[in-house]
């Protein structure tokens, strides 16, 4: 955000006017609404390319988005954030900055406690934390959600999955800005957030092997690699660097912007409230039009994409939330339509790196609504304050003003 | 209405659980989340449209509705 305490030590991009040969997904126009101009790219072409961030290209269409996230022969995952530099890689989050053949185990290790039975098992202690939360707020009769609400359902439940301390939360808060937002202008920033980060795991990490219990840390250091062996920490701690950093501005902006919605527009509110049943399917649907995930690939090897020349070397900004915006794709795509039947939408990614952690994003996203509907029916934006928006790779609201009890 | 016949290719299944969340009588999942046909994947009489609501929602496209 241009207004955003951050953005003043931070080195400033020349504002963007033309936006398909120098598009630029930092620049306060794409964090305020980015949907028409990805209709601009799209109708210019499926791949548009911008000299910023050493030259980096975005497919604009479903399609194409589909056709790299499928091809890991030209696309790496080994860099998974466009950024103004391309530091050495060293701090690795496998699987997600795996490739095949590393990919697969590295993966398969973290599959089986996120799957829908094991969420089943974590739902009752995330339903308590939301009430929790709307305990601290509700009888004000108005809060800031994004920072009172959604902000901490996502960091709790992973704290309680890992066997951490919830309230480690707001260190883990700080991390993720350094690394994902203020990290794509700012190489000591990030590197500050990983280190920290690094030896927090690490104490954890030792401690469990001195103390083994039931938690998703000790289940990795029990975990085997594809020859039989154990993990290394270098692997684990990259494995929990990855937990954490995807686990959770994620389901706190995919949460924000569906509330958002549903503030502003009270017949959906509504009728979730009357037929909660369809809350899974809205759900879907916030997924599909406010997806929060762009995601980033380096092209290997010259190819063709959507008819489009690519060359080795640059970055490629891989946006799912754009792809699923496809009218190609979505008839009615800006519109939201919350008992979409047929949703094949791409918010967790598509291909061999489909989001280890979608479960739990869906089952929290499930609960918080159902939670916040069930205290909170009647609720709208506050006029008197401001909406704000994430920067960079994961786009949700910041703040989220909401009048709601007496000030409804 | 004749009978149909549900498979999960199991090289284009990449877990999303769509189909086990939108019809859990036809599917099921694996230790690592990924999905199955329930038996030999005949769609019993009364589930066909959720067998077509499974199909239309996989993001990989890797169920496949036969009509027998």
């Amino acid at each position: 955000m241009s207004d955003s305490p951050s953005a003043s030590y931070l080195p400033e991009h020349p504002p963007v006017t033309d936006w398909v040969h120098d598009f630029d997904h930092t620049d306060p126009v794409w964090t305020d609404d980015p949907f028409p101009i990805w209709e601009t790219l799209r109708a210019a072409s499926p791949v548009v390319h911008t000299e910023r961030f050493l030259g980096c290209y975005m497919p604009t269409t479903y399609q194409a988005v589909k056709e790299i996230a499928y091809d890991t022969e030209h696309f790496s995952s080994r860099r998974v954030i466009v950024r103004d530099v391309r530091p050495e890689i060293s701090a690795r989050a496998p699987p997600i900055t795996s490739d095949p053949p590393e990919h697969k185990p590295a993966k398969q290790v973290l599959l089986p406690p996120f799957t829908p039975d094991a969420m089943k098992r974590l739902e009752p202690r995330v339903r308590a934390i939301c009430n929790e939360l709307i305990d601290a707020f509700i009888a004000d009769g108005h809060c800031d959600a994004a920072a009172r609400y959604t902000k901490h359902i996502p960091v709790r439940a992973i704290a309680h999955m890992l066997g951490i301390p919830e309230k480690d939360g707001d260190l883990f808060i700080k991390w993720i800005h350094q690394i994902l937002e203020l990290g794509i202008k700012d190489e000591n920033e990030m590197m500050s957030g990983v280190r920290e980060m690094t030896g927090y795991f690490m104490a954890h990490l030792e401690q469990r092997k001195l103390e083994p219990g039931d938690d998703l840390i000790s289940q990795l250091l029990r975990a085997k690699g594809p020859g039989g062996q154990p993990l290394t920490d270098e692997h684990v701690l990259g494995s929990l660097r990855l937990l954490l950093i995807a686990g959770i501005d994620t389901t706190w902006s995919a949460l924000g912007s569906s509330l958002w919605h549903l503030a502003k527009t009270p017949a959906d509110r509504e009728r979730l409230v009357a037929e909660p049943a369809l809350i899974p399917t809205a759900i879907e649907e916030f997924l599909r039009a406010y997806s929060p995930v762009t995601m980033a690939r380096e092209v290997m090897k010259e190819t063709t994409i959507s008819g489009c020349p690519v060359k080795a070397g640059n970055m490629v900004l891989l946006s799912f939330p754009a792809a699923n915006r496809d009218p190609a794709m979505f008839p009615d795509a800006d519109k939201v339509v919350i008992d979409r039947k047929e949703n094949r939408h791409a918010a967790f990614g598509l291909g061999i790196h489909r989001c280890v952690g979608s479960n739990l994003a869906r089952m929290e996203m499930q609960v918080a609504i159902e939670e916040w509907l069930k205290r909170i029916p009647d609720f709208r934006l506050d006029p008197a304050g401001k909406v704000t928006w994430s920067e960079g790779t994961v786009r949700g609201p910041r703040q989220l003003p909401v009048l709601f009890g007496k000030n409804a | 209405m004749s009978k149909l016949k549900i498979r999960v290719d199991q090289d284009k299944c990449q877990g999303h659980a769509r189909c086990k969340s939108l019809a859990p009588e036809l599917f099921e999942l694996d230790e690592y989340g990924n999905a199955h046909e329930v038996g030999d994947g005949t769609v019993p009489a009364g589930l066909e449209d959720k067998a077509w609501l499974a199909q239309t929602n996989c993001p990989e496209i890797a169920i496949e509705v036969t009509e027998e």
